[in-house]
């Protein structure tokens, strides 16, 4: 069975299932792994920072409470944090704007959050696709620890 | 009245915004009409209030390759309006503006560059109504296309009014000409303090 996660959202899965977000954009998507429990947790978020919007209450929505709430329920699950490693992949620049606005390298922000926090929690990233001008679709198999990525008019790859 | 978040607006604003549709739709359908010198009739436009994830599906699911064509508006109105259409309404599109008969998958640079100007010309008619409805002064940026899965081109906009609440305006407007048929999205993201005076101008 493959579990789906959503724009804004995270779950967890266990082997031998897999898990997958679809069209991940200027998002980030981050997979944590446990392979003593075989769990498996992926979160997709759409902007770096939950401390700097008014309207926060979506926590998902966000790298830095997503990801604090993604470990919580592998918390809950039985999951030590010290055996978790990570994977990641998204945060493309979608449109070619020349300008450095927000709008045009949130993904980069994305990106970046994501590395700061997992650093904070002292998770390991171990390989990463991100980055570049187009979308990604992820899926994370628990039975090889492989993160499979495929775009549009490209070969699919593993992480 | 003041909102702080989409879900917030009421009947009577979303009454206003679905007018303002309307115009920007028939404007947007008149310049089209001149670019190509030909009549181009449009239906009367759909305008919703939705969700990323309901938009996503309404344009064939996440993983559909879509065509967006994105261009940021400043001056008195600050924000970002997105123009998508599926594969298939950008290559008829695209054949109509460059009188070909392509029927492939991919789209050449010729391709982009007539949908990038099209973007132009219809989100410029869709603005320019704004401008003149409201009075504001509006400049909107050179346009850039995108050619991708629908969640990852859609991703850009949610982001936008993700800053804001989970709704965007949307508004489905589809353009015929003869028997090519251009089924299109106009996704409008005003920033908060944006759409607020926007809405004081009419009283509200």
């Amino acid at each position: 069975m493959s579990v789906r996660v959503g724009m804004g959202d995270y779950n967890i899965c266990k082997a031998p299932d897999s898990i997958v977000t679809l069209g991940l954009g200027s998002c980030v998507g981050v997979v944590l792994y446990d392979k003593t429990t075989n769990t498996a947790g992926m979160l997709h978020a759409m902007l770096p920072d939950s401390t700097r919007i008014r309207n926060n209450q979506n926590r998902a929505k966000f790298v830095d409470t997503g990801l604090e709430d993604l470990l919580k329920l592998m918390d809950r699950h039985g999951v030590k944090r010290e055996n978790l490693v990570a994977k990641m992949a998204g945060g493309a620049k979608m449109f070619a704007f020349a300008d450095n606005t927000e709008i045009s390298d949130i993904g980069k922000r994305n990106v970046l959050s994501a590395k700061i926090h997992l650093r904070k929690y002292g998770i390991p990233l171990i390989a990463e696709d991100t980055g570049l001008n187009y979308g990604r679709t992820i899926e994370f198999y628990t039975t090889d620890s492989r993160l499979e990525i495929r775009a549009v008019g490209k070969e699919i790859t593993s992480i | 009245m003041p909102i702080e978040n989409y879900s917030d607006i009421t009947d009577e604003q979303f009454d206003m915004l679905r007018e303002i549709g309307n115009i920007g739709c028939g404007n947007a359908t008149t310049a089209l009409s001149k670019m190509l010198d030909r009549k181009i009739t449009m239906k009367t436009p759909k305008v919703e209030l939705v969700e990323v994830s309901k938009f996503v599906e309404l344009i064939g699911g996440p993983e559909n390759p879509i065509i967006g064509i994105l261009l940021t508006m400043s001056g008195e109105l600050n924000g970002m309006m997105m123009f998508a259409m599926s594969q298939a309404s950008a290559r008829r599109l695209a054949n109509l503006v460059l009188m070909q008969n392509s029927s492939g998958a991919e789209f050449s640079h010729m391709d982009y560059s007539a949908l990038k100007e099209i973007g132009n010309i219809i989100m410029g008619a869709y603005m320019s109504s704004l401008a003149s409805l409201t009075g504001m002064s509006i400049r909107s940026s050179v346009p850039q296309v995108a050619y991708d899965m629908a969640g990852a081109i859609l991703s850009v906009p949610a982001i936008e009014f993700g800053r804001m609440g989970d709704k965007a305006l949307l508004i489905d407007s589809s353009f015929d000409q003869a028997d090519s048929n251009v089924d299109g999205y106009f996704v409008m993201i005003p920033e908060l303090d944006s759409y607020n005076k926007l809405m004081s101008r009419f009283g509200m």
